[in-house]
């Protein structure tokens, strides 16, 4: 059936508090040709597309906005914006309408692993003193096995090297044979890095989560503890 | 850190831009010869993060050039579309541990079709993401590709890929260059 939307009436509050923090975002300004809509893969996945969805916001419907779980089936991949003639960032409307939701309502998973991230540095809450081991023992296990590795080194927070790696936490939890090839490769090329204790997962749920503060913090933390403790100039992002 | 206005004083870069600068200095010597008269075909899959948001095709141009390097031009295909007009491949922006697992297979369905349009045996996908997603996307429709790490088919092309750090190869390469 359809509903009768009174624009005079309309009080839009998601719309305007979206509008408040991304006074770029140009949600006013759809033409509603659909290109978003045709090269999106999320389109049409629980009745939604990005056109809808903005759409709906643009018109007040802030509660079915709210209620449809179509904000976390969406990637934010962009290229909805990539393509839109008026360039609306769709990608940030959308973590702006996950961020307006409460955080206990927000999908359990992400949120377990962004709450691990914060506690522990990485998705997978593994132990700092668990990380370092593994990544030990690897490498003996190269030194060990492989005589073309037998120098093999890493390590964790050594100052002043040229560059500190981050890792994704699923290689040292549930691959950790797949950390080999990769040093192997630094210690051909004779490159002079480390990993960081602090925060030292590639991985950030907490910004899929589109929870600010957490996010900030991780990146704070880390921020602080290359610049400040390791003094390291480069960052190598290894995904 | 630019959201937060946190200031940094190091340079952040990825790994795939070192590597593409190692082999263009001469030091990282990879070479194509282990696959000259297998032709194992590869595809690569571009990140939103570093195609797409990255602004510029800087680092998914080095994607390719380190790839070709390491299986020979002639043995690599592309999806298409690529590159900035990629299409997510659906695991992105937390939809792994998001739970609407059957609207993920929906939308990876378009992932899954594109890669076997390439007739590729590998997929390389650098972004854990991607990884995940694409190779739960053959189990899920029956895809009997590899999705595996560049620094596998570095080493593998090197000739120093041991045998235990060959558990993602299929049943083609398990032996190659031991």
């Amino acid at each position: 059936m359809a509903r009768v939307i009174d624009i005079d009436d309309c009080t839009c509050e998601l719309k305007e508090q979206i509008t408040h923090l991304l006074p770029d975002a140009n949600l006013d300004l759809c033409l509603t040709c659909g290109t978003c809509t045709g090269g999106c893969p999320a389109s049409e996945q629980y009745d939604m597309d990005p056109r809808r969805f903005l759409r709906m916001v643009v018109l007040g419907m802030d509660d079915e906005v709210r209620n449809s779980p179509w904000a976390w089936v969406c990637t934010m991949c962009a290229r909805c914006k990539h393509a839109c003639p008026m360039d609306i960032d769709i990608p940030k409307l959308i973590y702006n309408v996950r961020a307006s939701l409460p955080r206990e309502e927000r999908p359990k998973g992400i949120r377990g692993s962004c709450d691990q991230h914060i506690k522990a540095g990485n998705a997978m809450g593994v132990p700092r003193d668990d990380f370092i081991f593994t990544v030990e023992d690897v490498a003996e296990e190269i030194r060990e096995n492989q005589p073309a590795f037998k120098d093999l080194k890493v390590s964790v927070d050594r100052k002043g090297t040229a560059m500190v790696l981050n890792q994704n936490s699923r290689e040292p939890v549930t691959e950790p044979d797949e950390l080999g090839p990769l040093w192997k490769i630094l210690h051909l090329v004779d490159a002079d890095w480390t990993y960081p204790s602090v925060m030292w997962a590639g991985e950030n749920y907490c910004m899929f989560l589109a929870d600010d503060e957490g996010w900030r913090y991780i990146l704070e933390e880390f921020v602080h503890h290359v610049d400040i403790n390791l003094k390291s100039p480069l960052v190598v992002n290894t995904e | 850190m630019r959201k937060y206005k946190i200031d940094h004083n190091f340079k952040l870069v990825t790994i795939i831009e070192l590597y593409a600068q190692w082999i263009r200095e001469g030091k990282l010597v990879v070479n194509a010869d282990w696959n000259r008269d297998l032709k194992v075909k590869f595809t690569v899959q571009d990140p939103c993060n570093i195609g797409r948001k990255a602004g510029t095709n800087r680092i998914v141009d080095d994607l390719r050039f380190v790839l070709k390097a390491a299986i020979g031009e002639e043995n690599f295909r592309e999806m298409a579309p690529n590159r900035a007009n990629n299409f997510c491949c659906g695991g992105g922006g937390g939809a792994l541990q998001a739970g609407h697992t059957d609207q993920r297979k929906a939308y990876g369905k378009i992932k899954f079709d594109q890669v076997m349009e390439t007739g590729a045996q590998y997929v390389i996908a650098p972004c854990h993401n991607c990884h995940a997603q694409i190779e739960d996307m053959g189990a899920h429709y029956g895809g009997a590709y590899h999705v595996v790490h560049l620094w596998t088919i570095l080493c593998l092309a090197m000739g120093i890929l041991d045998e235990n750090e060959r558990s993602y190869l299929g049943p083609d390469l398990a032996m190659v260059g031991l």
